[in-house]
């Protein structure tokens, strides 16, 4: 088990150096430096400027710089946003995300397989049918136009005479109200594709012959349920956990665009429209390490819900 | 038992026929009758082109040019009285017709990036494929590698180094969604490779290359087919959200995504602006959808 984490996290690193380096370059050719703006920097603050940032180094030494800050965990500074580092950046949106990513993955974890199991259980009941037709609205609504309609129908058309819409006057400040939203969305979301799939496998695993033969022993529906048949039934909702996560990402780029919340998307979107090119390649680093200690997660618990696959 | 059974069920099914009904079926024909028998496909089918035309020909039948603001109508509500049944933005622009301009974009990103991402797919899929061992072995890394990349977030950068030029558009989206294409694609050259007929061609000396492209991917040609309608609702979805964040085609030339973009600030004011282009966007995707999962069970009935 150790030795099979050691070997994919050695794979990982090829991974997150390859992003790096193709974003770096990517960067690194385009025309144009963080300092070219309008305003007008004496030659000399230029070259002090450059200096400090190393940008007056050939491209390679640059490249070295960077990797050797960022095995200290420093991403760099923000070109845009002055006396802030990336670091500090991230330190203020992540918690954002993470609240509002976290808990909707969990909601949706739990909603979703406790609905996946009742829709597989009924089949062509209700339940089936709303999961059905959540499994749909994952295909053709997108959240981009899921969350601007929650919000039309929930914060505009319904909403509460004293309040003043979806946003606080004073910006983000972390209260749950403000939060129902957003998490509605992301789970909705996600509830969708995990319902969906916990349908289609528990209906596979329910047909097998080791639970036919749970059922001639007499077992109830509910031990044979619970005990024999859920574990498989949640490998395929596992190997979409991956994807899910990303697509999550994807999905929170959207959301906090929506709902105007200071996470790390919202970072990400304004970093890209103002062209704070250190931010935009901390921030792409930062999240395909994520995506990789994701799909290393996940692959282990592959092994605990799948005990035929040995490392 | 059952081989009794089915035996005489040829038997019967043979005597019934009048003899010069038989003859051979294409499966192509057989997928064609099995896709029209499915209701939802064929409704998407329809649904799919009436869009299609309506955005083509749409823009050049109506009054209203895309970028003309109307200063006699800021921020209408869609009414049958004059010419904007959609209602206006709060330029004065007419939302029927930017809806349609805008579908123009979607659907044309749609369909040309699924061409160059399913081109990509079967050419790194077939060549990983067939030559197999080491090369094989690094393209299919590199194809792992693409999975765990968070790749809006790349694109977005791309988006950003690059200009917001249309083409760019169209090539972002490609680089970041053949990878399924070539897995699929892979694997079926792998059983394909070791038919006789690609043995005969190796015996009288057909380049590698050749066997390739003109041996093999023809016969890749079905499972490929299936696979690009499942491309393009992914591709039309990474247009939209890159449209969505501000970062697709320029203004005044919009996309349903930069439409729907374009509402999210002022839907207390002009909600229409949010559910026409919505409508449109989800129409489609659903119709893609249904037209996908009816080829597939068309062309591979085993799953059914």
């Amino acid at each position: 088990m150790w030795s099979y984490i050691f070997r994919r996290v050695l794979w990982a690193i090829p991974t997150i150096l390859a992003v790096i380096t193709v974003c770096y370059v990517m960067l690194h050719l385009t025309p144009g430096g963080p300092f070219d703006s309008e305003r007008q920097v004496s030659p000399a603050v230029l070259a002090n400027l450059q200096a400090k940032y190393h940008l007056d180094l050939p491209l390679w030494k640059q490249y070295l710089y960077y990797l050797k800050d960022l095995l200290h965990g420093d991403l760099g500074a923000s070109f845009r946003y002055a006396d802030w580092s990336v670091n500090a950046l991230v330190a203020q949106a992540l918690p954002v995300s993470l609240s509002i990513g976290g808990t909707s993955m969990v909601l949706a974890l739990v909603i979703g397989v406790a609905l996946g199991i009742a829709a597989a259980l009924r089949q062509n009941s209700t339940v089936d049918y709303v999961v059905m037709f959540l499994g749909n609205i994952g295909n053709t609504l997108p959240s981009f136009v899921l969350g601007p309609i929650l919000v039309l129908i929930f914060a505009i058309w319904l909403k509460h005479p004293d309040g003043s819409g979806y946003l606080p006057a004073g910006g983000w400040d972390g209260s749950v109200r403000y939060m129902i939203l957003p998490i509605a969305l992301l789970t909705i979301i996600n509830v969708a594709t995990i319902g969906r799939i916990m349908r289609a496998g528990l209906i596979e695993t329910m047909s097998s012959n080791f639970i036919r033969t749970a059922r001639a022993k007499g077992l109830p529906l509910r031990t044979i349920v619970l005990r024999h048949a859920i574990r498989p039934a949640l490998v395929p909702v596992a190997s979409v956990l991956g994807p899910l996560a990303i697509s999550s990402i994807t999905a929170a780029v959207v959301t906090e665009t929506v709902f105007a919340l200071p996470g790390l998307g919202k970072l990400i979107v304004n970093a890209a429209t103002n062209r704070d090119y250190t931010l935009v390649l901390g921030l792409v680093v930062l999240v395909t390490i994520i995506a990789m200690l994701f799909s290393l997660l996940i692959d282990l618990i592959y092994a605990v819900l799948d005990p035929r696959i040995r490392y | 038992m059952f081989f009794r059974r089915k035996q005489l069920a040829v038997a019967g099914a043979i005597s019934d026929l009048p003899l010069a009904s038989v003859q051979g079926r294409s499966p192509w024909v057989d997928a064609f009758r099995r896709f029209s028998h499915n209701k939802a496909a064929v409704f998407s089918t329809v649904l799919m082109l009436l869009i299609t035309l309506a955005c083509v020909f749409g823009p050049l039948l109506l009054p209203n040019a895309f970028d003309d603001t109307d200063w006699g109508a800021i921020s209408m509500p869609p009414t049958w009285a004059g010419t904007h049944w959609f209602g206006t933005d709060e330029l004065g622009r007419d939302i029927l017709v930017r809806t349609l301009i805008g579908g123009r974009i979607s659907l044309l990103v749609g369909l040309l990036g699924t061409l160059a991402s399913v081109a990509i797919g079967i050419a790194w899929g077939a060549v990983a494929g067939f030559l197999g061992g080491k090369v094989d072995s690094v393209m299919m890394r590199i194809v792992d590698m693409m999975y765990a990349v968070p790749y809006l977030v790349i694109a977005i950068l791309m988006m950003t180094l690059f200009g917001r030029e249309f083409y760019l558009v169209v090539i972002v989206i490609a680089i970041f969604s053949w990878i399924d294409t070539a897995r699929v694609v892979r694997g079926q050259t792998l059983t394909i490779k070791s038919r006789e007929f690609v043995e005969a061609a190796h015996a009288i000396g057909v380049p590698t290359s050749r066997i390739i492209f003109s041996h093999i991917v023809p016969n890749l040609l079905g499972i490929v087919a299936i696979y690009t309608t499942v491309t393009v609702p992914g591709v039309i979805l990474t247009e939209s959200v890159l449209s969505f964040l501000g970062l697709g085609v320029q203004e005044p030339m919009t996309s349903w995504g930069a439409l729907i973009g374009d509402s999210v600030g002022k839907m207390d004011a002009t909600p229409w602006m949010l559910l026409f282009p919505s409508l449109f966007l989800c129409l489609t995707l659903a119709s893609v959808n249904y037209i996908g999962d009816g080829l597939r069970d068309a062309f591979d009935p085993k799953d059914r």
